[in-house]
């Protein structure tokens, strides 16, 4: 096994990208992290694509040669990636295996969604394949009433309050403004997002990732040979994965996600950290509660002590722990394909000490967390300098 | 999840479209479970499972599984409320969805019907045999097992 460093970023501007198609955003992300590796599409030797439903979304399958393609590099080998809302992570991993591996040098993964083409109900169908089509989605139970009914019970079990995951959007929203590439630079305040359109009792609109286009890419290659491209390669020092049940009522508890829990531990084991020595986390606010299982889940907090100390900021921009500098899903956007590959670029971006505005001072390892459905998969990776 | 706006070009999908799409023996064929709770259980180590699974989650292949019809009463484990369906739901909505955990088996999906006392966590339900919904006006009547609070 080989170490492995990224090289190389780029992101799309997340949002409702009307005159760009999947192939525009897949091009332009990809292209910015070429550039930022210094290399030419020539110089790629494999592609993975994250892509969830492009071929409900827009009837396009086929996407990772489509990406190769469309950026130019010739006839390599490119497989897509499909894992729900983690394709993107589990693009960045596999990516992460064939460099490890010693079969390819220079891989780029890509992530990208193109979700405005069609209605909000039909990309709410869409999205509900991430859950169980039979058993699930068949009897009209959306994303959202999944995640409100791991909500509800954490309320019940714990106290968790609806001010306090609405405290979740409220930090999402204040980071997102300091990123260029976010979807929604905008405030919100807590009454903002109390006030707002029920969802799926106790979700609100503005406890909920919005619907998004956009693409990430990330560019890899063996640490031994990263230096030759970028003078601030950073270091994968962990990538884990892990399963659970399709069907949400098949889990014993509906208050912490296994998948992630298990992921943790093992890329916590892989990089001789503990959650204590993360100076930033990209985790998977899908909706706000999820942030708050994620806390959890992770080993930041407790059971059921997420929410208070989400409240009292002490996972805001240079709180205790910085928690979504991005602005999240929440507020940066979620093209479900390109989510898991953009967190890991604001890692990179924050490690290298190129956050600009929502720079975490000091930061030095970085982790990534990127959940599938409603915790069918969960993915996460641990990053730290190389130089 | 939702969008802040529509997008400019709608879905060239309606909803009989979309559901004309799915042939009608993929909704016959799992007809048993849906009209009653029928599921099966492992003869090996006893766990209970709706819907009904080929292989038992604890033992692995290394076992047998046996049909098992649940009574279908139980408690509500968790509750919420539909308001923004998926486009087949469209005329039903507000709807309330529980996780059901059954006396006699495991934890089930399904529609909490309303009946004038408003479901909580706790709330005891019976199973109810209801339409679920229409496939347009002239469409297939989908019906299920639904939750009736007592």
């Amino acid at each position: 096994m080989r170490d492995v460093a990224v090289i190389g970023v780029g992101l799309t501007k997340f949002g409702e990208r009307w005159n760009l198609g999947l192939k525009e955003l897949m091009a332009e992300a990809g292209l910015a992290a070429l550039e930022d590796a210094s290399i030419s599409s020539h110089d790629v030797e494999m592609l993975y694509g994250g892509t969830m439903a492009s071929g409900r979304f827009i009837g396009q399958e086929h996407t990772a040669a489509l990406m190769a393609d469309q950026l130019g590099f010739g006839n390599i080998p490119a497989v897509r990636i499909e894992n729900a809302c983690a394709s993107g992570g589990s693009a960045l991993r596999q990516g992460y295996i064939a460099v490890a591996s010693g079969i390819h040098d220079v891989v780029v993964v890509g992530g990208v969604e193109k979700m405005t083409d069609v209605t909000s109900g039909e990309a709410s169908t869409a999205l509900g394949g991430a859950g169980d089509q039979e058993w699930e989605l068949f009897q009209g139970i959306t994303f959202p009433g999944l995640y409100a009914l791991m909500a509800r019970r954490h309320m019940f079990e714990y106290g968790t309050t609806e001010e306090q995951m609405a405290s979740v959007s409220v930090k999402n929203h204040e980071n997102a403004c300091r990123n260029e590439f976010a979807q929604f630079r905008k405030r919100v305040s807590i009454d903002d997002v109390m006030g707002s359109k029920m969802v799926s009792d106790p979700l609100k609109l503005l406890d909920c990732s919005p619907i998004s286009d956009g693409a990430a890419a990330v560019v890899l290659a063996p640490l031994e040979k990263a230096k030759k491209y970028n003078d601030t390669p950073i270091k994968i020092v962990a990538s884990a994965q892990a399963s659970d049940t399709l069907r949400l009522a098949d889990r014993e508890s509906l208050t912490e996600l296994k998948a992630t829990k298990i992921a943790g531990q093992n890329a916590y084991r892989q990089a001789g950290v503990t959650a204590d020595d993360i100076d930033v986390v990209e985790v998977h606010d899908c909706f706000t509660i999820a942030e708050l299982l994620a806390m959890e889940d992770l080993g930041f907090y407790g059971k059921g002590k997420a929410g208070k100390a989400v409240q009292e900021g002490e996972t805001a921009l240079n709180g205790r722990i910085s928690v979504n500098t991005s602005g999240g899903l929440k507020g940066c956007g979620h093209p479900v394909g390109a989510t898991g590959v953009k967190q890991a670029a604001e890692i990179v971006w924050q490690l290298r000490g190129d956050a600009k505005d929502r720079q975490v001072n000091g930061a030095e390892i970085g982790m990534t967390h990127n959940v599938g459905g409603s915790g069918a998969t969960a993915v996460v990776h641990i990053y730290k300098r190389a130089d | 999840m939702w969008v802040e706006a529509e997008p400019p070009q709608w879905s060239i999908y309606t909803r009989g479209q979309t559901d004309m799409e799915r042939s009608s023996s993929s909704l016959w064929r799992k007809i048993r479970s849906r009209y009653n709770l029928v599921g099966n259980a492992c003869e090996n180590c006893n766990t209970p499972y709706f819907p009904q699974r080929i292989v038992c989650r604890k033992c692995g292949r290394k076992s047998r599984m046996v049909e098992k019809i649940y009574s279908g009463n139980g408690e509500v484990y968790s509750i919420t409320k539909i308001r923004t369906p998926p486009d087949t739901f469209r005329d039903e909505a507000p709807y309330y969805i529980g996780i059901v955990k059954l006396d006699d088996g495991p934890k089930v999906e399904g529609h909490i019907i309303e009946n004038g006392t408003e479901p909580k966590i706790g709330t005891r339900v019976r199973i109810r045999f209801r339409r679920m919904y229409v496939d347009g006006d002239e469409g297939l009547i989908y019906y299920h097992y639904k939750f009736e609070p007592v």
